[in-house]
């Protein structure tokens, strides 16, 4: 059944139907429907809800519940993702299945709390310290919202690892007609053999991500970046729109995907063979995807993010090998304004693509 | 007829501990292992240790462990006792770990009653990184980061962390106790027994805080390490029960 839902409360509902038993939180703006929802719906769940004192202790108690075995979140928005990059470290380091959400908002520092993509990098590129990665899913509807955050705790618990919601403050705040994944039974769950739980006598399990020898370190990079590979194979998504023939291939994730698809009708309207190119999955980037429509028709590639050109770097990489040598431009608004379809319309249609934001 | 009066307790293995000569980390760590025991209470254990000297305290217990950073462990141990609430959970900190870095967390699960036992190692010093001055360093104290001896003007003032948290309505149990001799180490143990009985009674927060030695950085030998402990250390810290709601206060 579908319910009117906000994309914040699809996000938390979403993941109490994944069987997220611990969310750990801190009130900040544009994400602050996830905790207030938890509060109350954790407790007719049976589950627990920690308002933190801060999103440092937020991310730790993740890294404790996670590590113990529950399906564990947390969620909080740029500013306080930032503070939680030390925990996620640890957590990645330390191979601890979470969700964590960002509905990101414009910065840098204490910025703004309009809706963003500001935090491209962080959640894609490692973030904290160390040599890391985070499976990291853009939603562009708040249904989509709701079953990437499911699917979230699987991809989770299949790769211990931390699993990252990139949203934005639009997407949060937004309301669509959406359909919660059926909840799944917590107690039917795979057992986690590894986890942290009391060995009564038995094999001793360690949570940690110290390794003082380097041969041992190195190794257990390998194994790291062998999971972040199998990622790359098995758990790239992205959606075509009208690329078939596009000659001019936006690049756009989350709401601005949205705003693009309308750009692209209105320029098919108008003679112009456009179509747009989603990356659902931030990591693992569908390069492949990219390098594939330069071989065809694409001509121009055009970044259209709410970042000052971090989306286009990845446009860039996936263009890297290409023989047909693409134009490639971005258009960009940023400090938590959002362009309208026909500003990326009017952009194309002028034929002046460049590579700054700036105009 | 033999009879045993002695063995090692089963939450400890034989791994050989890194502690310097003296270290008193060792000691602590036998307590906490014989006071489970002496309960019954060690199927579901799972400590928490921290960054500083004891990171590798898993090394030398038999249960479940988490390593946690720096100052963090109070939370990470919240999440693990909302995952398992059945579970005993320790969480195991040194000076620089809880009264500095880890100040909030520590604070808020103290106020937050979360039910888990904290043991808490005031050494005055950050011994894992050399010797800096910890925020326990007493005025006067010669650290690698106040050579002339910590100068209150300049550096601030120790903290006191029993006196503090005593202020709290949340915590159950908070205690300071020292190990720098025999009788002394009896109290620690009962103190951390009271901790971990009271957490299985689910009364809540408990945390004990025990004056320790840090031979190496002191440039102290052992003994004089233990009887410096005993004089300006328990001068400094008052040893005693700072709040017991078990009996009232
Ligand atoms: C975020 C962070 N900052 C600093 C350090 C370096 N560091 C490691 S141990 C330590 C001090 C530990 O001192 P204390 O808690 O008193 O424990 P002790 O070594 O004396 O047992 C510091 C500052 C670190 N590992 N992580
Ligand atoms: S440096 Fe100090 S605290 Fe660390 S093991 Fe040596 S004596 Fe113990």
């Amino acid at each position: 059944m579908k319910q009117l839902l906000k994309g914040n409360e699809a996000v938390a509902e979403a993941a109490i139907a994944a069987g997220c038993r611990c969310f750990f939180g801190y009130p900040i703006t544009p994400q602050n429907e996830i905790p207030e929802y938890m509060s109350w719906r954790m407790k007719e769940v049976g589950g627990h809800f920690v308002q933190a004192e801060s999103e440092v202790s937020a991310i730790n108690m993740v890294y404790g519940a996670g590590g113990a075995g529950a399906r564990a979140m947390t969620s909080s928005s740029s500013p306080g993702v930032s503070l939680k990059q030390e925990g996620i470290s640890y957590i990645a380091g330390a191979e601890v299945p979470c969700v964590i959400v960002n509905m990101m908002r414009a910065g840098p520092g204490l910025g703004g709390i309009q809706p963003s993509q500001s935090d491209y990098f962080q959640a894609t590129k490692g973030g904290g310290h160390g040599d890391y990665r985070m499976l990291v899913y853009a939603p562009s509807s708040v249904q989509e919202a709701a079953d990437l955050t499911y699917k979230a705790f699987f991809r989770a618990d299949y790769y211990r690892n931390p699993v990252m919601i990139l949203g934005d403050g639009m997407l949060g705040q937004m309301m669509e007609p959406a359909q919660i994944p059926e909840a799944v039974d917590v107690n039917s769950l795979p057992k986690k053999s590894w986890a942290a739980k009391g060995n009564n006598g038995g094999k001793q399990r360690v949570i940690n991500s110290i390794f003082m020898n380097p041969d041992t370190l190195e190794a257990h990079n390998a194994h790291l970046t062998e999971k972040y590979e199998e990622m790359k194979k098995l758990d790239t998504m992205f959606e075509h729109y009208r690329t078939d023939d596009a000659e001019v291939v936006l690049v756009a994730y989350g709401i601005v995907a949205r705003i693009c698809k309308a750009a692209v009708d209105m320029l098919r309207e108008s003679g112009i063979k456009a179509g747009l190119f989603r990356p659902i999955t931030l990591f693992p980037f569908p390069y492949g995807e990219i390098a594939k429509l330069s071989d065809g028709a694409a001509k121009t590639f055009v970044s259209v993010e709410l970042s000052c050109g971090q989306l286009i770097e990845d446009v860039k990489l996936g263009l890297f090998d290409s023989k047909n040598r693409p134009e490639v431009g971005i258009f960009a608004r940023v400090g938590g304004n959002v362009m309208k379809p026909e500003d990326v319309a009017e952009y194309i249609k002028s034929g002046r693509i460049t590579q700054s934001w700036i105009k | 007829m033999d009879k045993i009066v002695f063995t090692k307790p089963k939450l400890l293995n034989d791994t050989p501990m890194h502690y310097c000569p003296g270290c008193t980390h060792g000691i602590v760590h036998r307590l906490i292992a014989e006071a489970l025991e002496e309960l019954g209470d060690t199927d579901h254990v799972i400590g928490i240790a921290p960054v500083g000297c004891a990171v590798f305290a898993y090394n030398y217990f038999t249960c479940d462990m988490f390593q946690a950073a720096h100052g963090r462990a109070p939370s990470v141990a919240t999440g693990v006792k909302r995952a398992n609430p059945d579970s005993t959970v320790f969480v195991y900190q040194g000076d620089g770990d809880l009264a500095s870095i880890g100040m909030a967390e520590i604070v808020h699960a103290a106020t937050r009653g979360e039910n888990m036992t904290v043991i808490f190692i005031n050494n005055g010093i950050y011994g894992m990184t050399g010797g800096q001055m910890a925020p326990t360093t007493l005025p006067g104290q010669k650290t690698t980061t106040s050579q002339g001896g910590r100068n209150p003007l300049e550096h601030g003032n120790p903290i006191k962390i029993c006196e503090m948290l005593s202020t709290l309505t949340g915590p159950a149990y908070i205690a300071r106790t020292s190990v720098h001799d025999v009788k002394a180490v009896r109290n620690t143990r009962e103190a951390i027994k009271k901790g971990f009985r009271m957490q299985r009674e689910k009364k809540g927060f408990s945390l004990i805080e025990i004056l320790s030695t840090c031979p190496t950085n002191f440039h102290m030998s052992p003994v004089a390490a233990l009887e410096y402990v005993k004089t300006v250390g328990c001068e400094a810290y008052p040893l005693g029960v700072y709040k017991d709601v078990e009996n009232g206060f």
